[in-house]
């Protein structure tokens, strides 16, 4: 018999795995009415798993098991449910499901492995629609397609479970009321349906990568199966599109510099004094790697300036050699594609490191819209940084205070609070 | 369209002789024969029957668990397609992957027709 933990660990990382992937073809077996019924499937067989393997001990091929488990559920429940109205039918692809005569090979054919990664992207398609709210998106994409608990994703969210299970109901009825049915976008419309489904992933990211909470676990979670889900977008010929790339590349030089970004104690390092000898140098070759690929087309998104701002950053010995030069050229890119406050301040960071602070001052002072720069804790936290610079320490501390008062990141105040404390000082 | 009903029969003893594997590899051919009548949607259900018999007599009161009949002509399963003619439907039994196992297929239009 099999150590306990070591069935467990398997297993928790086999149902991340794959639980994405059953749930996406159960939801094609049953239809997207039925969505409960697909999670019921996997929730029963990774449940006989667990049983069997601990007297059993693991199955050579536990992957297989498990999708052989889940596929003999779901007969199962064809068979029982064959002259109920819970599944339709009469659709062609489920026809054949309904006569013992084609019920076992038309099931096979379901699981066949070409067809399950096309499932898996086609529901990820589905869930990513623009009339669903983003939250809901990713709380739905966190619990069904990257097997979170009901729990986990509550996490994520700093939620309560109540209110995770309330966005899952409401997700589920919108499948349900306009009877959607996954599939990969044809090719006239692959390039805005996946921009919704890029922004849902790097917001997932941007949870793990700059939440406000300070458990480093589930933020852990959350980058990695961003970085996953983005990756298998680009396991298929269909969907491995320029920004999918860019995207890629862009987390993978975020995550590189995860470590150096905060203290034993979760306080925040700021880039100019990050460690990067602990930089992932794997991360930073692999988010080249990618910059590279995004390379083809004529497609030219933020994100591909970004990931070009963050190759830079990856890639300067220092921080005093940093090239601002080429990375003031990308932000100019950036607010041509797109205007907006938070590139426009951290444009004037750039302006602030390359000519100084009158400079970063005169571009900050030319912003019309004051009124809405003032609800930016990044505008206070710059301003503060500008007058810090030109020696006028009263009204950088005044900033940093309004500042402090505009953010809800532990960390974030933590760090001003420090900065404060040391120009009273 | 008129509906017509496919009878399987026979060929229980074939398929008892033959390994699961084998057995497979039968059904895989069923699929693809009720697939392309489902992709002309011309497919309209169907069902296995088990073999085990019970035959209620004229009169009602007589009742016998074997079927009279001999293996051959105990019906396995049915099938309901659309065809416009007796001479289309017959055309399309005859792709019946059965009928290599020593089933035959006895076609039979639906009375009345009702579509």
């Amino acid at each position: 018999m099999e150590s306990q933990d070591h069935i467990d660990n398997t297993l928790n990382h086999l149902f991340r795995q794959e639980s994405g992937k059953m749930v996406a073809v159960l939801i094609k077996i049953f239809g997207t009415e039925n969505i409960a019924i697909a999670e019921d499937v996997v929730q029963d067989a990774l449940v006989s798993a667990l049983e069997t393997w601990k007297f059993r001990g693991m199955p050579d091929n536990p992957k297989a098991w498990l999708y052989r488990a889940a596929k003999n559920k779901a007969i199962d429940i064809i068979r029982r449910k064959k002259h109920s109205k819970t599944i339709d039918f009469s659709d062609p692809e489920r026809k054949l499901l309904t006569s013992e005569y084609t019920l076992t090979s038309t099931m096979d054919s379901f699981w066949k492995e070409q067809h399950i990664q096309d499932d898996f992207l086609a529901m990820m398609y589905a869930c990513c629609h623009p009339d669903i709210s983003s939250e809901n998106q990713i709380t739905f994409i966190l619990k069904s397609l990257c097997g979170f608990s009901t729990k986990e994703v509550a996490k994520s969210f700093l939620t309560s479970e109540d209110t995770i299970s309330k966005r899952l109901y409401r997700t589920k009825e919108y499948f349900r009321k306009h009877k959607i049915r996954p599939r990969i976008p044809f090719l006239e419309e692959i390039e805005t349906k996946t921009e919704v489904v890029l922004s849902t992933i790097y917001l997932m990211f941007n949870e793990g990568y700059n939440s406000t909470h300070d458990d480093q676990l589930i933020r852990k979670d959350l980058i990695s199966q961003a970085l996953w889900l983005c990756k298998s977008l680009l396991d298929s010929k269909r969907t491995r599109l320029p920004q999918v790339y860019a995207l890629m590349s862009l987390m993978c030089f975020h995550t590189a510099r995860i470590e150096s970004r905060t203290t034993k104690d979760g306080n925040l390092i700021l880039l100019s004094d990050q460690d990067r000898k602990i930089w992932d140098i794997e991360l930073i070759k692999l988010g080249s790697k990618y910059l590279n690929q995004a390379a083809f087309g004529d497609t030219l998104t933020t994100y591909h300036v970004e990931a070009a701002i963050a190759y830079q950053h990856c890639t300067a010995s220092s921080y005093e050699t940093t090239n601002w030069k080429e990375i003031l050229k990308y932000y100019d890119l950036l607010l041509n594609i797109n205007y907006d406050p938070i590139v426009f301040l951290n444009r004037c960071l750039v302006i602030l490191e390359l000519k100084g602070p009158s400079e970063a001052l005169d571009v900050i002072e030319k912003i019309n819209d004051h009124k809405v720069m003032n609800r930016y804790y990044l505008y206070h936290a710059i301003m503060g940084k500008i007058y810090e610079r030109l020696i006028q320490p009263n009204v950088a501390v005044e900033y940093y205070q309004q500042a402090l008062k505009l953010t809800q990141s532990k960390i974030e105040k933590h760090f001003l609070k420090q900065k404060i404390a040391r120009i009273l000082n | 369209m008129k509906q017509f009903m496919f009878l399987f029969k026979g060929g229980d003893e074939v398929w008892d002789a033959k390994t699961p594997e084998e057995q497979n590899a039968h059904m895989e051919k069923w699929m693809e024969w009720i697939g392309q009548i489902s992709e002309q949607e011309k497919y309209m259900g169907g069902e296995r029957l088990y073999p085990a018999v019970n035959t209620v007599h004229p009169g009602g009161t007589k009742v016998t668990d074997r079927s009279l009949v001999e293996a051959k002509e105990l019906v396995g399963g049915y099938i309901i397609v659309l065809a416009e003619t007796m001479e289309e439907a017959t055309g399309m039994a005859k792709g019946c992957p059965g009928l290599q196992w020593e089933s035959s297929v006895e076609v039979r239009e639906v009375w009345p027709e009702d579509v």
